[in-house]
């Protein structure tokens, strides 16, 4: 891999919606994709309802709508890179291949859960498939992901660290001060901004001087690319290049994701910042699993095998309720443990 | 008197002081009503009645908030900024510790830092370990600031206004739950004093001690405490910092007895210094150890069925109560 061009060589030419001519995917890869996106789809309508049944207590962030971001990047990671992200984590760990059961269970608040029932929506971790979180304070998990990919260059491993934040959260200084000491450092590391357009109910417009935020890390010459982020084989092909810039030791990489979800900042959201059309229109037009499906029924794909699938889909994510439904409230002693390595009433 | 939420008794402080002076201006994410006038409603109208130019919503930016806040206080202004949960201030830390708390006393007295900072917290729906801290005791132990804690709708109006209108920099710390309860609150100028207390009922066998939410048991045990013929003494502070040692000392020299309540994690605790104070001042006369309820020491847990359990009930209080009169 060449060494880092400027930041404009690596953009690619970006339509109006934010959208590269997208190579298409192999089919096999494209079925996979479609699978997770509808996996995650199906699990965030789940856990709508089961807090719309009080089951879920707390703050919820659905992630309806950019499921094609974390899908399309994991495809493009390979065992060991690690993930880190905000409060709007669940298509994260899915996508990482966390176990449905247990993240329902977390967000249900059971002793089975990830976090034993400590955590919740906002808080899970999995060292085994590398997701280190699931945090709630807007654009922390930005200077922690750099400081992941820091590992990764000591440890001369070869690893990557993808660290997702919100457009909302690009406008936290630690952001800024992290792209330098990424750049400075050469971290692999690779920041995906994902552009929902929205930061609770302040739009991207009033929040940001910043009109392209792709460039945000253009002052320490960092690579920026806009990437339709409904378009999963887009968003694949943009990751594929970040993941062999960053493993190539040129140091971090920016990729700014435009995307949109459909649902509210989290459970209870007056909506009154957005239009109904404007929902309406994105869920119609440009939703990446309705054109996913699309794609794989013109590729030739049976239609039947995909009714197998959903059935099967869903099916996953019902078996994921149930469990949690039945599984226990962590026992009172839970209190107690794991606020140190060795903890224990005062 | 009007029965309104505590959110809106906030309101009408801000609405009020604005009014009365053009030098107090109000920035924080989303308290523009372009972006709903705030995640509760506090400074819902006001960017409306006031003109933008007064009221701005600012990215999610909260070292600039805090930074911007205090340079516009050192130039004159009042600001009233929010911290939109008080688990955020750890961001803006810096500003508010290193700078607004030092700028008076580093100058020799030539530059007030007449800065207000709302902020809202509070366990008990289920927010988890970084949305429900209460912190107060951090921001107590730093010399400059005042921090403020209201208990009821009346209270978050008039101790609010007495905050904007202060010359040094407050913390006006919101409880999530009870900005939605309701309350008679006075129409009109409202202004309670900062640094004394409150002494909400008079009793003669012992002094509670408490501030914010837990305040709502706190009055209703003493009420049932009463029937039995305990007669309880209700303090409630309203004003951490500076500490209305008189009030406290006052009481207990009376009383014999004392109880502290509050939300936030027991160890180290403001409970901890209120102990401290009467033990220096009254160790002979009290007649048994003083008590203190507070959070254990242990992050907020997201399961409700474990949250329940490190807060202040009724029972615990009464309990602690018992204790103390052997
Ligand atoms: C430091 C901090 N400030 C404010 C908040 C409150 N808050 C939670 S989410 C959010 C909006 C974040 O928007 P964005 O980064 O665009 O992410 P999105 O929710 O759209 O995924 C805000 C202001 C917070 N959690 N942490
Ligand atoms: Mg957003």
């Amino acid at each position: 891999m060449a060494r880092a061009k400027t930041n404009k060589a690596a953009r690619p030419d970006v339509g109006a919606f934010g959208t590269a001519a997208a190579p298409a995917l192999p089919r096999d890869k494209l079925l996979h994709a479609w699978r997770q996106m509808l996996l995650i789809r199906r699990f965030e309508e789940k856990a709508g309802q089961l807090y719309g049944m009080g089951l879920i207590g707390g703050f919820c962030h659905l992630y309806i709508g950019q499921e094609a971001v974390v899908v399309g990047v994991q495809l493009a990671l390979s065992d060991g890179d690690e993930v880190i992200t905000s409060y709007r984590d669940h298509g994260h760990m899915l996508a990482t291949g966390m176990d449905p059961r247990g993240v329902m269970a977390e967000l249900t608040g059971r002793a089975t859960g990830y976090s034993r029932g400590k955590g919740g929506s906002m808080h899970m971790f999995s060292l085994e498939k590398k997701f280190f979180g699931g945090h709630g304070i807007v654009g922390a998990q930005v200077s922690i992901g750099t400081g992941l990919a820091f590992s990764n260059l000591y440890r001369a491993n070869d690893r990557v660290c993808v660290t997702y934040l919100g457009e909302g959260a690009s406008n936290q200084g630690q952001v800024f001060e992290s792209f330098n000491l990424a750049a400075l450092l050469k971290l692999p590391c690779i920041y995906v901004i994902e552009n929902n357009r929205y930061g609770m109910g302040t739009s991207v417009d009033r929040a940001s001087a910043s009109r392209d935020l792709s460039q945000n890390g253009a002052p320490w010459r960092i690579p920026g690319v806009q990437v339709d982020g409904m378009d999963v084989a887009a968003v694949h092909a943009a990751a594929q290049t970040a993941v062999a810039y960053c493993r190539a030791g040129n140091g971090p990489y920016l990729m700014e994701m435009k995307t949109y979800r459909y649902r509210g900042h989290s459970m209870s959201d007056p909506a009154k910042y957005r239009t109904r059309e404007e929902v309406q229109s994105m869920r119609e037009h440009h939703d990446p699993i309705d054109h996913a499906r699309a794609a794989l029924l013109a590729a030739g794909v049976a239609e039947d095998e995909l009714k197998r699938m959903e059935a099967e889909t869903r099916a996953i994510v019902q078996d994921a309720a149930d469990a949690a439904q039945s599984a226990p409230e962590p026992d009172p002693a839970e209190l107690w443990t794991d606020v140190l390595a060795e903890s224990a009433p005062p | 008197m009007i029965k309104v939420t505590a959110a809106e008794a906030a309101r009408m402080a801000i609405e009020e002081a604005m009014a009365a002076d053009p030098t107090v201006i109000a920035l924080g994410e989303e308290v523009a009503d372009p972006e709903g006038g705030g995640i509760r409603k506090v400074t819902k109208g006001l960017s409306t009645r006031f003109g933008a130019d007064r009221v701005k919503s600012t990215p999610i930016s909260e070292q600039a908030i805090m930074g911007a806040a205090v340079g516009a206080a050192i130039a004159g202004m009042r600001p009233v900024a929010e911290i939109m949960l008080m688990n955020f201030m750890t961001l803006a830390l810096d500003q508010l510790v290193n700078h607004a708390a030092k700028i008076r006393y580093m100058s020799g007295g030539a530059t007030s830092v007449p800065l207000t900072v709302r902020t809202m917290t509070g366990a008990g729906r289920s927010l988890g370990g970084q949305h429900s801290d209460m912190v107060e005791a951090w921001l107590a132990h730093t010399p400059g600031l005042k921090v403020v804690v209201p208990s009821t709708p009346a209270d978050y109006k008039g101790l609010l206004y007495s905050c904007i209108f202060d010359d040094d920099p407050c913390v006006f710390v919101e409880n999530s739950i009870h900005l939605s309860a309701r309350g008679d609150v006075p129409v009109g100028l409202h202004a309670i004093p900062l640094g004394k207390a409150h002494i909400v009922r008079p009793g003669a066998d012992v002094t509670i001690i408490s501030y914010g939410r837990p305040m709502d048991d706190v009055k209703k045990v003493a009420e049932s405490l009463g029937e039995e013929g305990i007669s309880v003494e209700v303090i409630d502070l309203r004003t951490i910092s500076p500490l209305d040692e008189a009030a406290i000392l006052n009481s207990v020299a009376k009383t014999k007895r004392a109880v502290i309540v509050h939300e936030a994690v027991r160890s180290f605790g403001v409970g901890a210094e209120i102990a401290a104070r009467i033990h220096e001042h009254l160790f002979g006369e009290l007649a048994a150890p003083v008590q203190r309820l507070g959070m254990p020491y242990t992050p907020v847990p997201f399961s409700s069925a474990l949250e329940k359990t490190i807060l202040w009930s009724p029972e615990k209080i009464t309990a602690a109560i018992r204790k103390t009169l052997g």
